[in-house]
């Protein structure tokens, strides 16, 4: 069995832990082992922390990777703000040895260990894919309903795409064929692959703008006829359900990948945490 | 006839240093405005921003609202022709406007609750009951059950001088 270690970062705990306890439902399910990491705190986010000082928002990250290495495992995530933190900063660290000098002097006078550079990090969807396997999720999807899904791939899952070289940036498919394989249909929407407005610290700082984009993008998965829209990334999911209840309109159920396999692989629903979403699920 | 602004190379040289150094190879066709969601909605023009940084106009870039505008949504970052690494650019500005003491509110308080509680989103009383309910932790196993990771995390913050920097801001 497969062991990783499960990093949980901010949103999906705090406020959608429904996504957590269907990740680790699912995950198991599938075969792969989620091991907790003790003392993880924010990754931090690659938008805002990484705006203010890039230092901190490294320093902190390889914190988070030390206890990987501790555990002796590589790091899962199932949101992509914490996958772009931890996969770049373990990039950058783990092919730059002067740029991990520089972090180590400051994790040892933390009192932190030394970071070795040995950390892989993998975001769900793509370990799902690649090492998973479509054919297995199909096996395990019992119900899927033939529903209509907009796939919203976010941002920072395959992008920067010269480091990350998961699958293609502008044409991507992986997350569809795994959303297929639940049953569900992935509907082609216009503009599909844009931003959800959220990132950047734009939602933070102008919440209006942020929302602008995301009403383009209800727009164009409407226009689709999208039943569901389906995330890999609480961030997005968070602009998703509540933006909607902000505009109130759309009213398109918004559901994390974890969530979707959940229902399909027929678990309890009182494990998918539906209640807490502020844009109705009635699937 | 209107005086043309100075470029001031010495303020591009600090944006190269600071992780844009792809800054130099824009040859302004725009493809990154083209492609920019949040340009899409606002007045933001990224290519305008990166041809400022170009010439070193420090006092338009920045001061400015629209450098806060960009999601680093990285669209721009893989169709320019050139190449030129725009999000990391972005970055460097960024972290000197905000040494400059240039941060909103809003960002100024997501900073602070980090660097107290190691964590962007507060633990309410509500969250540890649905936690419960769900079957898992109530508190997640992370800096919120760890003092003594939170202690390692907070030390980052003091060393990297993260706490001064956001308190310094206007
Ligand atoms: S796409 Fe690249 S070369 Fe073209 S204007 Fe934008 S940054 Fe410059
Ligand atoms: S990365 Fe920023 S500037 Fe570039 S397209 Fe996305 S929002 Fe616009």
């Amino acid at each position: 069995m497969a062991k990783y270690g499960f990093f949980l970062g901010c949103i999906m705990p705090l406020r959608y832990p429904g996504i957590e306890s269907s990740t680790r439902e699912v995950m198991d399910a599938l075969g792969v082992e989620l091991v907790d990491m003790q003392g993880a705190s924010c990754c931090p986010a690659p938008g805002v922390m990484r705006s203010f000082d890039q230092t901190y928002w490294m320093s902190v990250a390889a914190r988070n990777l030390v206890i990987a290495q501790k555990m002796g495992v590589d790091v899962l995530t199932i949101c992509n703000g914490c996958f772009d933190t931890l996969f770049e900063v373990a990039h950058k660290l783990n092919h730059d040895p002067e740029m991990r000098k520089k972090v180590n002097k400051i994790l040892k006078e933390a009192g932190v260990d030394e970071y070795q550079g040995n950390v892989n990090v993998r975001h769900f969807v793509e370990l799902l894919y690649k090492d998973v396997g479509v054919e297995a999720v199909r096996a395990k999807a019992k119900s899927g309903k033939g529903m209509k899904a907009a796939v919203h791939y976010g941002c920072h899952f395959l992008k920067p795409s010269n480091i990350k070289k998961i699958d293609d940036a502008e044409r991507p498919h992986i997350f569809d064929d795994i959303v297929e394989a639940a049953g569900v249909t992935s509907v082609p929407f216009k503009d599909k692959g844009t931003c959800c407005g959220a990132g950047g610290g734009v939602r933070a700082r102008t919440p209006d703008v942020a929302l602008k984009m995301t009403k383009e993008n209800l727009m164009n998965m409407q226009a689709a006829g999208a039943e569901v829209i389906v995330d890999c990334c609480p961030f997005c999911h968070l602009q998703y359900d509540a933006g909607q209840a902000q505009l109130k309109e759309f009213g398109i159920p918004v559901l994390h990948l974890s969530q979707l396999l959940g229902m399909a692989f027929g678990l309890d629903k009182a494990k998918l945490g539906l209640e807490v979403h502020q844009t109705k699920v009635n699937l | 006839m209107a005086e043309a602004k100075e470029p001031n190379p010495e303020f591009t040289r600090k944006v190269v240093e600071a992780g844009g150094k792809t800054v130099n190879l824009c040859f302004q066709c725009g493809t990154c405005t083209g492609s920019c969601p949040s340009g899409r909605q606002t007045a933001f023009r990224v290519r305008k921003l990166v041809r400022r940084a170009q010439l070193g106009f420090e006092e338009d870039v920045l001061p400015s609202d629209d450098l806060w505008l960009c999601t680093t949504c990285f669209t721009c970052y893989e169709r320019c022709p050139r190449g030129v690494e725009i999000v990391d650019i972005i970055m460097a500005l960024r972290n000197m406007a905000v040494r400059k003491g240039y941060m909103a509110e809003p960002h100024r308080k997501v900073a602070e609750l980090i660097s107290k509680t190691g964590h962007l989103v507060s633990l309410r009383d509500e969250d540890k009951a649905l936690r419960g309910r769900l079957g898992l932790q109530n508190t997640p196993p992370t800096v919120f059950s760890d003092p003594k990771a939170l202690e390692q995390v907070k030390k980052i913050g003091e060393i990297c001088g993260f706490d001064k920097l956001i308190a310094g801001g206007k």
